[in-house]
């Protein structure tokens, strides 16, 4: 007699292990040679369109610039293009004001009372003359500068037209201090002293009780600096919040600010004073508006410019290229991952493999986990190739051929391209999730297109109300294309904010957060239905 | 005792003079009884008016005037609606392909060009009714809101009115986008046979068009753009200011979506024509 062992697989007994469910999800993907081309296409298409945003902004005289050089950058400078200014930190900036100056070696002080700001307009608006207008950035004080050249480090303290006392340093740094218009009833003090690379800025009402305000460094600041009084004065510009570019308008102004009870400390060699209209743009202001008169100790100072970071865009001073723009096929490589993503689970229900799938792992939230990691994982390996592939390729090419774009700082690069393909993968996440609940492709890349893709369509070209566009870019998942805003907007700044030209209403993450949001509710919700309902 | 039954079958069911009503019936019933045609006509129509109000609301002229065109804002809404026109279209065809049922479709109607024929007349009849009552009624919420925003007599605008050459036009050649619109979606999915990648090439080919055009600095290739998209130049059709300033007329852009239409009809019916289904 012969005893019959039962038999037993020679393979080892395995657990219902998270790992090989998303095994076999990959497999799923990997196996299915249209999503797998439908994932290409997401890289190809985005990246394709970056390149040719880049060739059709070359101007059509381009040429090769000189590259590694100093100073002011060239940015289609090949075809008489505008030069631009480069301050501390590689930011672009406006720096233009009248400066009534003398050198300060070594360490000292400057004081001033400040008793009036007024200002006027130099252009037309509709037809009628601007006249006597004071824009809320008009500014008047008094600046320790690295030199009179444009784009140097300085320090500010300042009066201005509706915005109180500031400090300003660096172009982009500033601070508050009292609050408040400037009249000769209610003068502003102001003091500003400098202790190696270090310059204190403090105000008062009345020349008596002093108010610290601010404390920067100024690396590198050589001994002998430029210090003095100073005002400029922004262009007056109405843009219609209504229908985006095309409706704005820009009008030089002048402001005129009176100083008197100059002090100083610390060694100051030249003795005069000497007026000096930093960077004298042509403006279309009339001739002689800007300059000063000294007349016993009471200075009278004229200035028009800015001196702020450049804004991207038409209508506004700095380039109207920005990375941004050479990621306009995001939308496009979003819809290809949300017609994969979509059928990724649409397609268990049209075949009835989802009765095996869930046969296989019973645990249905489980299913909807490794799906949901599988697709998302994939969708931002595909973004992230067509992001990079669109800046780096496009940016070189735009480079090279001295194309007018936005100079991004490499870690605004960074977040640009790795949001891009955070946004494109949680977009696929989110897809999956309303494809489990509505079951059908159709319905699920509808639903993914109007609340994802339009918003950022209609956002795109100039023509539709930005209060609409604006609106939706805040409570659609479409918000998370905050993530490709190529530069901070400043609300020291006044200039056209706009999507079309990269300027989103909601801050990058918070736009990302939005997104995230959505998704975890549209998860949450299909985890359930998937659980409550028949398969 | 059969002759008269075999007599009923060919007055009903035989003959060639008849065979395109019937495909025609039958199309129409397949297409009423989806519950999804209605919904998403409907959803086409809601989805244009409320876009189109929202556009209204937002937008302001300044007492300075304005260079807005007050017959294209309030059709605001067709550039969203036609997302579900497409659909609509798109599933006319991808329906019966998802389901098998193109099989049994074409035992029992085989000339597959009278089939196509008989879809693309029923969708484009379908669509032109809801894009009737969408545009006519964005045109009358424009014609309400719109004074209130600024657009008034005193800033050189007059009240929205079909009486209006130009406003009447770009109200009627709306409708005809939509319908245009989706013989183009229709094409594709006949071409593509697959509901969701139909869906994805039609609205990313409408799409690429005005965001490309958008931050194109280059005139020439801004110009070449637009005047070549179906979405972009089709759109010229709801220009009633600046006219000259378009590269094409109204109607030689909606041509231009024409011509979009027909090719994809065409590329579609040759598949359809030639291919297993």
């Amino acid at each position: 007699m012969t005893t019959v062992t039962p038999y037993r697989s020679a393979e080892r007994g395995a657990r219902d292990g998270f790992g090989q469910l998303l095994h076999a999800e990959w497999t799923k993907f990997r196996t299915v040679r249209g999503w797998v081309i439908g994932m290409i296409l997401a890289v190809l298409i985005p990246a394709g369109l970056g390149v040719f945003v880049a060739r059709a902004a070359i101007p059509t005289c381009s040429s090769q610039t000189s590259s590694g050089q100093q100073g002011p950058v060239q940015h289609g400078a090949a075809c008489g293009g505008p030069i631009y200014a480069v301050g501390p930190g590689g930011v672009l900036v406006q720096d233009q004001f009248y400066f009534v100056r003398q050198p300060l070696a070594g360490n000292g002080s400057i004081t001033i009372r400040v008793t009036s700001l007024t200002g006027l307009g130099r252009g037309t608006d509709n037809g009628r003359p601007v006249g006597a207008i004071l824009v809320p950035w008009s500014k008047a004080g008094i600046i320790i500068k690295d030199g009179a050249s444009q784009g140097s480090a300085y320090a500010a303290m300042m009066v201005t037209g509706a915005n109180g006392v500031r400090m300003q340093w660096n172009y982009t740094g500033d601070t508050s201090g009292l609050p408040g218009a400037v009249s000769a009833a209610g003068p502003r003090w102001l003091r500003l002293t400098r202790d190696g690379d270090t310059i204190t800025g403090y105000d008062s009402a009345d020349g008596t009780h002093w108010t610290h305000v601010g404390t920067v460094a100024l690396a590198g600041l050589p001994s002998t600096v430029q210090a003095g009084l100073f005002v400029t004065s922004p262009e007056h510009s109405t843009y219609s919040s209504s229908l985006g570019v095309g409706n704005g308008f820009n009008s030089p102004t002048v402001s005129t600010a009176v100083f008197d009870h100059v002090s100083r400390t610390g060694t100051w060699p030249a003795g005069t004073w000497t007026g000096d209209d930093v960077d004298p743009e042509d403006l279309q202001v009339a001739p002689g508006s800007v300059g000063y008169h000294q007349v016993a100790g009471r200075f009278t100072v004229a200035g028009s410019g800015d001196i702020a970071p450049l804004i991207a865009g038409p209508l506004n001073r700095g380039p109207n290229i920005t990375v941004r723009d050479f990621l306009l096929g995001t939308f496009a490589g979003l819809i290809a991952v949300a017609v994969v993503a979509a059928m990724f689970m649409t397609a268990e229900y049209r075949r009835g493999l989802i009765r095996t799938t869930l046969a296989a792992s019973p645990n249905r939230g489980r299913v909807l986990a490794a799906k949901a990691i599988v697709i998302g994982s994939v969708a931002f390996v595909a973004g992230l190739a067509a992001a990079a592939g669109a800046v780096l390729i496009a940016t070189h090419i735009a480079d090279s051929a001295g194309a007018d774009v936005f100079p991004e700082p490499w870690a605004t690069e960074l977040r640009i391209i790795a949001g891009t393909a955070a946004l494109i993968a949680v977009a696929a996440v989110l897809t999956l999730a309303i494809a489990t609940m509505v079951r059908r492709s159709a319905t699920a890349i509808l639903i993914v297109i109007v609340t994802v893709v339009i918003p950022f369509v209609l956002s795109a070209p100039p023509g539709i109300p930005t209060g609409l566009t604006d609106w939706l870019l805040r409570v659609t998942p479409a918000a998370a294309f905050a993530l490709q805003q190529p530069a901070p907007q400043y609300y020291q700044v006044q200039a056209n904010y706009i999507p079309s030209s990269g300027y989103f209403p909601l801050a990058p993450w918070t736009g990302f957060a939005v997104l995230c949001a959505w998704t975890a509710i549209a998860l949450a919700a299909a985890a359930y239905l998937l659980r409550r309902r028949d398969a | 005792m059969t002759q008269p039954a075999a007599g009923l079958s060919r007055a009903r069911y035989g003959g060639r003079a008849r065979y395109g009503s019937q495909t025609l019936h039958a199309e129409w019933t397949k297409l009423r009884t989806l519950a999804s045609t209605g919904w998403l006509l409907l959803g086409a129509a809601a989805l244009t008016i409320a876009v189109s109000v929202t556009a209204d609301a937002a937008a302001t002229c300044p007492s300075g005037g304005c260079q807005a065109d007050p017959a294209k804002l309030s059709l605001t809404g067709v550039q969203v609606g036609q997302v579900m026109v497409a659909v609509v279209a798109v599933l006319a065809v991808g329906n019966e392909y998802s389901t098998g049922m193109i099989k049994v479709t074409l035992a029992a109607m085989p000339r597959r060009l009278t089939v196509l024929a008989a879809k693309a007349a029923l969708v484009a009849g379908l669509v032109l009714a809801a894009g009737a009552v969408a545009v006519l009624a964005s045109v009358l919420a424009g014609r309400l809101i719109l004074p209130g925003h600024g657009f008034t007599a005193a800033h050189g605008y007059l009240p929205l009115s079909l009486g209006n050459g130009p406003v009447l036009r770009a109200a009627c050649g709306s409708v005809l986008y939509l319908a245009l619109i989706a013989l183009l979606s229709l094409g594709v999915a006949i071409a593509v046979r697959e509901t969701a990648v139909a869906i994805g090439f039609v609205l990313g080919l409408l799409y690429v068009f005005p965001v490309v055009t958008s931050v194109v600095g280059n005139q020439h290739w801004q110009r070449h753009l637009e005047q070549t998209g179906p979405m972009t130049a089709g759109l010229y059709i709801q220009a009633t200011a600046n006219l000259r300033s378009l590269p094409l007329t109204p109607w030689e852009g909606l041509g231009v979506l024409a011509l979009w239409a027909a090719g994809a009809l065409i590329i579609g019916a040759l598949l359809f024509r030639f291919r297993d289904a």
